[in-house]
């Protein structure tokens, strides 16, 4: 079995796999906990809205230059790119979650005289957890999304690298065993996140 | 916590202004201490004279303004063709059972290729001017348009088009004057995300295969090591992100007063 572009097929879907993986896990968690946050306090808010505002209209496969000018073209900078890609969805979804909580559930925690952290554990996270999983699926897509691309514009592994070494030999067979490839491990890690929402939300089921 | 939620207008203004104030010290501070050299990060200030510098001045062979034009007409062009094909498509998706099977799995095998997967391709067939990142906007309007259509199509109170069945309305009249109006809402948020994913994938289409171009502008700016022209593109392209996306939110404004008349 000889390899393409300096890995095998399989080590080119771990690589990009793998740097998916991180910066998904890394950046969703962080932005599911920014984002309930913003939607438990308003202060926050009012304090990250802001910021937030300003650099969401940029796409995240437009923080690739910038990104290989801060880091190069190695897993950093496509780790920080994912980052951004997962980040925002994470966010919009969690706290727009939190805010779908409807009233008297909170005052009825509330009156009950409910600990801030089971306040937190009981009602606001079960309670936004549909539309962080909506947030998840979509942070995972755009991670994806960017990654390929990243690998595109710079690598040396990973299936983007393939998708640009076939382009440059103008070899077709090999596109579209790269496209092929892209497809297959996007569907196969959407699948798993869609085990985990049902594991996570049993009663949804 | 639950309670004390709402924030009186001098306390919104405070800390937004303090989250402001915070994005744009932190960011002025490591410029001034030097953690980050120069090159790498330049002041907030000094990217905003870049931008409206390259404005007038061009960079790699283009002024700002004609690297947007060149950017805009290809996103207009990719647009339009997912939008003259995906709602044809999924109106006569949503009309007949054939149609819908004969589509549907040829379809749903494309969409889980990324939109960006399909640059090798599109500069191999079409090039680098228009006609390759043309495929590649393409690629990633084209799904929202034909499931959104679909979607607001199958929807249809059956009533509807039994009634103009039976006056003797044909395939092509069902589609344009019953499906098409009562699918109109669900087919512009479709033209919503898909303009989103469409602009998108023109970015990483430029940054990989153009000749001009916003994108392009910033991989040119990356491989002088100048950060400032790349942050510069950022601007652009979020304004022109947010530009598009008002304009289609005005559209929907438009098209749900239209239906109440």
């Amino acid at each position: 079995m000889q390899g393409y572009g300096n890995g095998k097929l399989y080590q080119h879907v771990l690589q990009s796999m793998m740097l998916v993986t991180t910066g998904f896990l890394v950046s969703s968690s962080l932005g599911i906990l920014l984002g309930i946050l913003m939607g438990a306090n308003k202060k926050i808010e009012a304090f990250v809205n802001p910021i937030f505002l300003t650099l969401r209209p940029i796409p995240p496969l437009a923080w690739i230059p910038l990104a290989i000018v801060w880091l190069g073209l190695g897993n950093s900078a496509k780790v920080m790119v994912i980052y951004v890609a997962a980040f925002v969805p994470a966010v919009i979804n969690s706290f727009t979650g939190v805010r779908s909580i409807e009233m008297p559930q909170r005052e009825a925690a509330a009156m009950l005289g409910i600990s801030r952290f089971a306040y937190y554990r009981e009602v606001l996270i079960p309670g936004a957890l549909p539309l962080i999983f909506t947030g998840l699926r979509l942070s995972l897509q755009a991670s994806w999304t960017t990654l390929v691309a990243a690998e595109l514009v710079g690598a040396t592994l990973g299936l983007g690298s393939i998708l640009n070494q076939a382009a440059q030999d103008i070899n077709p067979a090999m596109i579209l065993v790269g496209m092929i490839s892209v497809a297959i491990s996007g569907w196969l890690m959407t699948q798993i996140l869609a085990k985990a929402e049902r594991y996570a939300m049993p009663w949804r089921a | 916590m639950a309670h004390r939620d709402r924030l009186n207008q001098g306390e919104f203004v405070l800390w937004t202004g303090l989250g402001i104030a915070s994005f744009i010290g932190v960011w002025y501070l490591s410029v001034l201490l030097g953690f980050v050299p120069k090159q790498f990060l330049p002041a907030p200030h000094e990217v905003l004279l870049k931008f409206i510098h390259l404005i007038n001045e061009p960079f790699s062979g283009y002024t700002l303004l004609a690297h947007i034009a060149s950017s805009f007409q290809r996103f207009l062009y990719g647009f339009l063709l997912a939008v003259a094909i995906g709602i044809p498509l999924g109106l006569l998706m949503a009309l007949s059972r054939f149609a819908n099977q004969l589509i549907t799995p040829f379809f749903e095998s494309i969409r889980f290729v990324a939109p960006i997967a399909w640059v090798p391709f599109a500069a191999l067939w079409f090039g680098t001017g228009i006609g390759g990142p043309v495929l590649v906007i393409f690629m990633g309007a084209f799904p929202p348009v034909l499931i959104n259509t679909y979607r607001g199509a199958i929807h249809v109170d059956k009533k509807y088009l039994e009634a103009a069945r039976m006056l003797g309305a044909g395939k092509l009249r069902l589609m344009t004057e019953v499906l098409f109006p009562a699918a109109i809402p669900s087919i512009i948020a479709g033209l919503r995300i898909s303009a989103g994913l469409g602009w998108q994938s023109l970015v990483g289409a430029e940054l990989i295969v153009a000749s001009s171009g916003v994108g392009y502008m910033m991989v040119k700016g990356q491989a002088s090591i100048q950060t400032d022209i790349v942050m510069s593109g950022m601007i652009a392209i979020g304004l022109i992100g947010l530009f598009i996306d008002v304009l289609l939110r005005q559209a929907e404004k438009f098209a749900v007063h239209y239906r109440e008349i």
